[in-house]
């Protein structure tokens, strides 16, 4: 057992042990989390991130939701005990399964127990990871001139670089990129360059981006995981490579964005170790689309919906935001980055970026 | 020259085309506008006369409906009841000439004021088919039926009886069943004629039906032995006399005087009033009816509008009554294990244009209704049910107009139909229903009658608010109970597992989140004896002491364990108990079934907000009640 790990069950046992003596003390047992929504996130000026605030919510055994969650929460702290002391580990989607078994205690969907995960997170300030458990594999992919040593499952190192050493379909970014997973050994390109779709993707990649720009690519695959979003941060920490975002023009890319640049909010507890505040919008923007008459959808209620929660979105506070969010809702519009293909397939390599990237002086 | 027959000839052409083209080109006013609603409309027809034959002799009806394909788009169609039966002379008439029937004329409410009657039916079969219809009939004491096949000579609206028979018939000891074939089309859901049954046996509990569509059988039970009031004719009001109508009135008055024709072919109008009526209208009262000019008769009709006459009559009314609705309703809706029937409502008689009507509401809520779908109207009108064009319907907007949200049902902007697990039921009694229409198939948006539903809903609804409410807090109670019962205990045990130490007492934490004083009772009975066990648990932080009293006629006590003592009208028990702990009392009473399922619990000395299962004590508790033998004026 890791020390790491050694400390998380401490502070497992400790949540129990707090339940427990309430209980003991005629108590009704509760338990304080901070309240996860954009209401309760502040910007964090050290790390450039936003994290959550200072309001807590309660969970208590008084309410019959509360009471149940509570329940669920001793059995997942013992799971991740004996887990622990037999040196296992579980996915969160067996993690899920497994409470099957908990009669009273379980879980209705998988996403009531990886909330439960991340409340834990939270409340011990210790990772998923520390506990053995562990998201699918995601798939996210890189290619570009960087050269990486991954210890694989046999402990070995193995070398690879992300274009000389793997097919058209890139490196897959395994569920743990820390240091102990990944040592960047070498690198030969000025900038990270983080695409939405896989369409986009193999576009950049058929049309020599990497090389002839001198960049990595790597696939967001919609809203990013922990995984990629880790990535991206410690090549542009421990690498010192800007990093620039290429989605979509609608609100949900909007918020992929946001979650790489300032942090998620469902994460804003990790977010000093996934977000990347340097990061740049190089994605459709409303002004994209009027400026190079793009072909465009019409916004569905659900994207005003959207658009106008993140006109009060804490992350979207800034003039470049507020004035495109604004248009965005005034045109009506949206628009996917492979509408650029109106004006051929290369048009987006040879014109589109080469704009977006001269304007924020990355090249 | 021209020939002098011709104009003969041509009133001969005249009447032929008349009868069998009047059909087609008002197809859609006598409901056989579609070949779906064809087979509804003639089910309907069979099945109001069947009723109607059977009220009107005092017989509780058991109606029987058949419908069989015969061939693509075509279907027979059997209806059957155990009325009176027809004499065999009438049997012709009655199916085979257009609006014969002594129904045409009378101001009563009735099922009949509406369609054109199974003549219609017995027409269109023949117009669709080439069939002809085949009637058989008993009366009391016969051994046989007669049998009679019968089609329509549409030239001159007359009945053609192709065959006749005596046959053996043992299956009803009268009544008749009548026969025909249609083209048209079965389908299911709300506008077929299962649900047409369905409605009809909602709104007339005391009639059995039975329904047999191919080889599904249905049966609509009876919920009741009560035949419905039995309704009077009345004379037309004054109010609501149209021109046309008066006219006629006049033509055929056999009174030597306009007075007295006022005073003799009205309801409500006294001598006082036919001379203010002749006044005001400037006509001599002793003027002969039959000299009275258009110009004049319209004078008559303005001056009835301005004098103040007494309103019609109700007694012609013939309302179903909230007992009979709740009925009805339990007795179709029983399969959606509906959790409430709103005690219905029936308003109290009131006037349009001379017309009494009552409104009646009643409402089913719950269960396994749909919970996110518009509510479920139905609509009757004289104890028919109206299937088509709900939304032009006065009963439909009456529904719109209510805010429901208040009463607990969504609304969506609040107005419109409202959503939920809910079914509203309307009926309207009339001597005349106005419809919006001659298709008969929606009322009419009459301010009075849009009154009148809106109080019967409102009032229905103020119940369904209470029933709501008290709902939520049960379902507060039952979730506290499933966290102590359930939940904390397993906590504890968990917690104690996890970090190593014996399971703690929850008791008091138990307490925390409860906080009340829980009291159930559950009755048993067998054998003139009812078992009746009080349950007592004090969930509150600190000590419960209070009086516990139940309302028992002294002789039906038995036994009582603990004992208690008398008081009032019944006995008190005076209890103490700890945090969490618990009494069981039992009772032995004497009774008839049906006295002590559901025990008056009420509870004194403690603080009613904190009580759960039991009332208050009323202030009258211990006042012997005085008893009143004759009052002196």
């Amino acid at each position: 057992m890791t020390a790491e790990s050694r400390n998380a069950v401490k502070s497992l046992e400790s949540i129990a042990e707090e339940i427990y003596e309430e209980i003991n003390k005629g108590m009704i047992p509760s338990m304080k989390i901070p309240v996860r929504t954009k209401n309760n996130i502040v910007f964090d000026i050290k790390h450039g991130v936003w994290k959550y605030g200072r309001n807590f919510g309660q969970r208590s055994a008084k309410k019959l939701d509360g009471a149940y969650m509570l329940l669920r929460t001793l059995y997942m702290l013992d799971f991740i005990k004996d887990m622990i002391a037999e040196n296992k580990s579980s996915t969160l989607r067996e993690l899920y399964y497994i409470s099957e078994g908990w009669e009273t205690a379980k879980f209705h969907s998988q996403d009531e127990s990886n909330n439960l995960v991340e409340d834990l997170e939270i409340i011990t300030r210790y990772m998923r990871e520390d506990f053995k458990l562990r998201p699918e594999e995601d798939g996210a992919r890189v290619i570009g001139n960087i050269t990486i040593n991954e210890t694989n499952r046999k402990g070995v190192k193995k070398r690879i670089n992300c274009r000389d050493d793997v097919g058209d379909s890139g490196y897959t970014v395994p569920y743990n990129v820390e240091k102990e997973k990944i040592e960047f050994v070498d690198v030969d390109a000025d900038f990270v360059i983080a695409i939405e779709t896989g369409g986009m993707f193999d576009r950049l990649v058929e049309n020599g981006f990497d090389e002839k720009e001198r960049a990595i690519l790597v696939h967001l695959k919609g809203q990013p995981a922990r995984s990629t979003r880790r990535l991206l941060k410690r090549m542009n920490e421990e690498l010192n490579l800007p990093v620039v975002v290429f989605t979509d023009g609608d609100p949900w890319s909007f918020r992929i964005f946001a979650s790489v640049a300032y942090g998620a909010i469902k994460t804003a507890h990790l977010s000093e170790y996934l977000a990347t505040p340097t990061a740049e919008f190089v994605g459709i923007t409303a002004s994209d689309i009027l400026n190079y008459e793009l072909p465009t959808d019409k916004l569905n209620d659900r994207d005003i919906e959207a658009l106008k929660a993140e006109l009060s979105d804490p992350r979207f506070q800034t003039d470049f935001w507020i004035s495109e969010i604004k248009a965005m809702l005034e045109i009506k519009k949206k628009a996917e980055q492979q509408a650029l293909a109106k004006y051929g397939l290369d048009y987006v390599t040879d014109t589109y970026l080469p704009e977006k990237l001269q304007e924020i002086g990355i090249i | 020259m021209l020939d002098e027959n011709i104009a003969e000839l041509l009133a001969e052409k005249q009447k032929e085309i008349s009868v069998s083209e009047f059909f087609e080109r008002n197809k859609h006013v006598l409901g056989f506008d579609s070949p779906v609603k064809s087979l509804i409309t003639a089910v309907k027809e069979g099945v109001d006369n069947a009723l109607d034959a059977c009220e009107e002799a005092g017989i509780l009806p058991e109606i029987r409906v058949e419908i069989r394909k015969v061939e693509k788009n075509e279907y027979l169609i059997a209806i059957q009841d155990n009325g009176p039966g027809i004499v065999k002379r009438n049997i012709p008439k009655v199916f085979g000439q257009l609006l014969y029937g002594s129904r045409f004329h009378a101001i009563r409410q009735s099922r009949g004021q509406q369609g054109i009657g199974i003549s219609g039916v017995v027409m269109c079969s023949q117009l669709t088919t080439g069939r002809p219809a085949r009637i058989l009939s008993k009366t009391a004491g016969k051994m046989a039926a007669d049998e009679i096949i019968l089609s329509i000579d549409t030239k001159h609206n007359r009945p053609e009886v192709v065959r006749e028979d005596v046959v053996l018939w043992d299956e009803v000891e009268h009544g008749t069943r009548i026969e025909v074939y249609l083209r048209g089309r079965l389908i299911r859901g709300r506008q077929s004629v299962y649900e047409y049954l369905r409605r009809t046996a909602i709104v007339n509990p005391h009639a059995k039906i039975t329904y047999i569509e191919e080889d599904r059988k249905y049966i609509f039970e009876r919920a009741t032995e009560r035949l419905p009031k039995k309704t009077v004719e009345i004379k037309p009001h004054p109010y609501g006399v149209e021109l046309g109508t008066l006219l006629k009135m006049i033509k055929h008055s056999k009174n030597r005087q306009i007075n007295s024709f006022l005073m003799n072919e009205f309801s409500r109008v006294s001598p006082r009033v036919a001379d203010e009526i002749c006044s005001v209208a400037g006509i001599d009262q002793k003027k002969r009816p039959k000299e009275i000019t258009v110009e004049e008769a319209k004078a008559l009709i303005n001056a009835m509008r301005k004098v103040r006459i007494m309103a019609p009559p109700s007694d012609c009314l013939s309302p179903i009554g909230a007992h009979l609705i709740k009925k009805g309703l339990r007795n179709v809706m029983e399969e959606y294990k509906p959790e409430y029937y709103v005690p219905p409502v029936t308003r109290e008689p009131a006037v349009y244009s001379g017309n009494p009507f009552q409104v009646e509401v009643g409402m089913v809520y719950g269960g396994n209704l749909p919970k996110d779908q518009p509510v479920e109207i139905l609509r009757f009108a004289n104890r028919v049910p109206l299937l088509y064009q709900q939304g032009a319907c006065a009963i439909t907007h009456a529904i719109e107009r209510i805010k429901w949200k208040q009463y607990g049902l969504e609304q969506r902007g609040g107005k419109g139909i409202p959503n939920g697990p809910a079914v509203i039921l309307v009926h309207i009694a009339s001597t005349r229903v106005p419809f919006t229409s001659e298709a008969k198939e929606a009322v009419a948006d009459i301010p009075e009658i849009i009154e009148e539903i809106g109080k019967a809903l409102k009032e229905c609804a103020r119940h369904l608010r209470f029933h709501i409410k008290k709902r939520e807090k049960k379902k507060k109670v039952r979730d506290k109970f499933e966290i102590v019962q359930k939940i904390i205990p397993e906590i504890a045990r968990k917690s104690a597992e996890i970090v190593g130490k014996p399971v703690p007492p929850i008791d008091r934490t138990i307490t925390k989140i409860m906080g009340i004083l829980w009291v159930d009772s559950v009755s048993e009975y067998g054998k003139g004896i009812y078992d009746v066990r009080i349950k007592v648990i004090n969930y509150m932080e600190k000590r419960a002491k209070f009086s516990l009293y139940t309302e028992i006629e002294r002789e039906s006590i038995r036994d009582a364990e603990p004992e208690g003592r008398r008081s009032g009208r019944g006995i008190v028990w005076d209890i103490s108990l700890k945090p969490t702990e618990s009494l069981e009392i039992r009772l032995k009473l004497r009774g008839e079934k049906g006295d002590y399922d559901d025990i008056e619990l009420y509870t004194d000395g403690i603080n009613p907000v904190h009580v759960i299962g039991a009332e208050p004590l009323p202030g009258d508790w211990n006042v012997e009640r005085a008893e009143i033998i004759e009052v002196m004026e």
